[in-house]
């Protein structure tokens, strides 16, 4: 049984004058307890607002409206009362933003923005929160914690920031942590060390991990599972070596072409994606990606792509799809036969294997 | 010789470094507040506004107990030096510094005495603008920021109301309540800080929208802070900077109004207690006689508004997030 099972979320933003936008149609994945699930996407495909939508942070006003269904160790977190839901945000779930510097308030202490979530969930108060507060700031690797309690954010480096955020949100140890681009505001080589953090936050204390980047060298480093949203809709789910070694859909291929790299020839061009995200077609007439993509047949328009969902444990939504084995080469090990990876293996085991492209491995 | 000679410099460079790396230990944990302060410190401007206050601060709180004759003595009449029916009212002299005023007393005197009623209405009436104000403000920028469809409904009314507030003239406003209330030293600071009400309660309220919208504040929310604490601990405390800032330069404006509102005769009706406005109005007809008694005054209502006005602007610049490093 999935720790979070969201089902078919929609988000629908409508304003007086402007265009109804649906920026989340449809979105399902699951996370496993403990599991590490990468939401990648170009910006502008629903990443953040699905991640909002499962917190309830939404603005709850007319014109918004979320349907849908995320259930989370039984209980529906779009439809639970106010109070609840304020209960299980910090405790149960916790959230990681971009921008530590803005996330943090500004002018107050870093110790006592740790004490607060401590007071909120624990009823620790005084020297207990305190003493707590110094242990969590050590345990996400800041030195002299004592003193880094009493400055305030704006005297701490970029990466400390990031890790403070990241000790608060651990502070109640949630059992789901949701990601939103943490580390793209950071240096390429803090980048990796709050990825090694975070790699090792989830794995000692058992913490699922919802990581959402636009980012594939941080999804190659660090996803069980991965799930390829475009245009409001997860196009492609596969576990992370399959689909690296062996995309499906047009969009996935599009996305991995589109990195650098180190290994290929001198003059060898990029191959980026043409268009933008905005060149969408509404699902329902037909595939969103089918303005851009290569490999356009004339029966991408016309009625939404159905599912496919293949023996493994992989789904995309394709009616032309990039045949096995056509994908990219990966550059490591190329030789090796991407081993379809079996639905119940052991989050650890897939950890461990080498992963091909991962960019902080290149730069750190 | 030598040796003893490099051991001491060596000894005098690690004091120094030591004394650096102390100074540096200080640095810790500065706030923004401090760190604004500093940055105010470095301001002329700021240096000047504040001489101009101690000065005056000082003045208003020992002044009374050194003038060198009672403000309401008529010593000049006692003397026969002042007979202001004749048009006679002698200037300054080594006895009495500024001369009297058209009763025979003793113009300094008066003008240090006054001094502290200034300062009492100008500080009260703003302390009352400031706290009608920030509650107006601070109920409806909390409301409107994290309050939801129930809160912009909240928000929208209480707008309104300041909005007609802000549509009077101010001196208008002063007028009527002060006209409503009687005359009478209270009336003018009620009257006074009510009407700086809007310019608090738009300046709070619209800073507190403004930092609802912020990262830490979604953050806060995101780890199930209760709204109202979100309110209280995170963007009240954030919102505060400009609310400050206007509160100092409230203080100069609170001032001239005051004198303003004792110039027409609303202020305190026993005459006797100097007042700034109060001396003023009472030149007037003196004029063409002598027109110092009515400069007097003048310039030191200017001079006190003026080192508001200095150290508010320097604060606003000190406070500015746009030129924080």
């Amino acid at each position: 049984m999935a720790l979070l099972e969201v089902e078919e979320l929609s988000v629908t933003f409508r304003q007086r004058g402007r265009r109804t936008v649906r920026a989340v149609d449809g979105v399902s994945f699951s996370v496993d307890a403990g599991e590490v699930v990468g939401l990648v996407g170009e910006s502008g495909c629903g990443k953040s607002v699905t991640s909002l939508a499962i917190m309830g942070l939404l603005p709850r006003q007319a014109g918004v409206t979320v349907e849908g269904r995320a259930d989370f160790d039984g209980t529906d977190l779009l439809r639970v009362d106010r109070r609840t839901m304020r209960d299980i945000r910090g405790r149960d779930i916790a959230m990681i933003f971009q921008d530590p510097l803005s996330s943090l308030n500004p002018v107050l202490p870093i110790g006592r923005q740790v004490t607060e979530v401590l007071a909120r969930h624990r009823g620790l108060s005084g020297e207990a929160a305190r003493r707590e507060a110094a242990e969590l700031l050590d345990r996400v690797g800041i030195p002299d914690p004592t003193r880094r309690l009493r400055e305030y954010p704006h005297q701490l480096s970029g990466g400390m920031r990031q890790r403070a955020l990241i000790a608060i949100a651990v502070a109640c140890r949630p059992r789901l942590l949701i990601a939103d681009e943490p580390t793209t505001a950071l240096d390429v080589t803090i980048q990796a060390q709050i990825l090694e953090l975070l790699k090792e936050l989830v794995r000692d204390s058992g913490t699922a991990l919802i990581m959402i980047t636009h980012d594939l060298g941080v999804v190659a480093g660090m996803c069980d599972t991965v799930n390829v949203l475009y245009a409001g809709r997860v196009v492609e789910t596969a576990r992370r070596r399959p689909l690296f070694t062996e995309p499906r859909h047009p969009y996935t291929v599009g996305l991995l072409n589109s990195i650098p790299r180190l290994d290929g020839g001198r003059g060898e061009r990029l191959s980026p994606i043409p268009g933008s995200v905005r060149d969408v077609l509404p699902w329902a007439d037909g595939c969103a990606f089918a303005p851009r993509c290569s490999r356009q047949v004339p029966s991408c328009v016309g009625g939404p792509p159905a599912l496919v969902l293949t023996h493994t444990d992989r789904s995309y939504r394709c009616v032309n799809p990039v045949p096995p084995a056509a994908g990219p080469a990966t550059p490591a090990d190329s030789g090796t036969a991407p081993a379809p990876t079996a639905g119940g293996s052991a989050a650890g085991e897939t950890r461990t294997t080498a992963v091909p492209a991962a960019r902080e491995e290149e730069s750190a | 010789m030598s040796m003893t000679e490099r051991a001491r410099r060596k000894a005098e460079k690690l004091d120094r470094l030591g004394e650096l790396a102390a100074a540096r230990d200080d640095e810790r944990g500065v706030s923004l507040w401090q760190e604004a302060f500093r940055r105010l410190r470095r301001n002329p401007a700021a240096i000047v506004g504040a001489v101009i206050l101690g000065i005056f601060l000082v003045v208003a709180v020992l002044g009374p107990f050194f003038v060198p004759y009672g403000p309401t003595d008529t010593i000049g009449i006692r003397e026969g030096l002042v007979k202001s029916g004749q048009g006679i009212i002698p200037g300054p002299s080594a006895d009495h510094w500024l001369g009297f005023d058209h009763q025979g007393r003793d113009e300094f005197s008066r003008l240090v005495v006054g001094a502290r009623q200034t300062l009492l209405v100008g500080v009260v009436s703003t302390l009352i603008g400031l706290a009608v104000g920030a509650v107006i403000g601070g109920v409806a920028g909390a409301a409107a920021g994290l309050g939801g469809r129930w809160g912009r409904w909240v928000d929208g009314i209480l707008m309104r109301v300041i909005d007609m507030m802000l549509a009077l003239p101010s001196l208008l406003l002063a007028v009527s309540i002060a006209a409503l209330l009687g005359a009478g030293l209270d009336t003018v600071m009620i009257a006074v800080g009510l009407v700086s009400v809007p310019v608090f309660a738009r300046l709070l309220r619209g800073s507190m929208i403004a930092q609802s919208n912020s990262d830490y504040v979604l953050a806060a929310i995101s780890l199930g802070v209760r709204r109202s604490k979100v309110a209280l601990s995170h963007v009240l405390p954030n919102s505060l900077a400009p609310v400050i800032v206007q509160a100092t330069l409230t203080l100069a404006t609170a001032i001239i109004e005051a004198a303003a509102l004792s110039f027409l005769g609303l202020g305190n009706p026993d005459t006797a207690v100097p007042e700034w406005g109060v001396m003023l109005a009472d030149a007037q007809p003196y004029l063409g006689i002598r027109p110092a008694l009515a400069i007097y005054p003048a310039v030191a209502i200017i001079v006190t508004a003026l080192g508001f006005t200095l150290l508010g602007e320097a604060m606003r610049e000190a406070l500015d997030p746009k030129l924080r490093k």
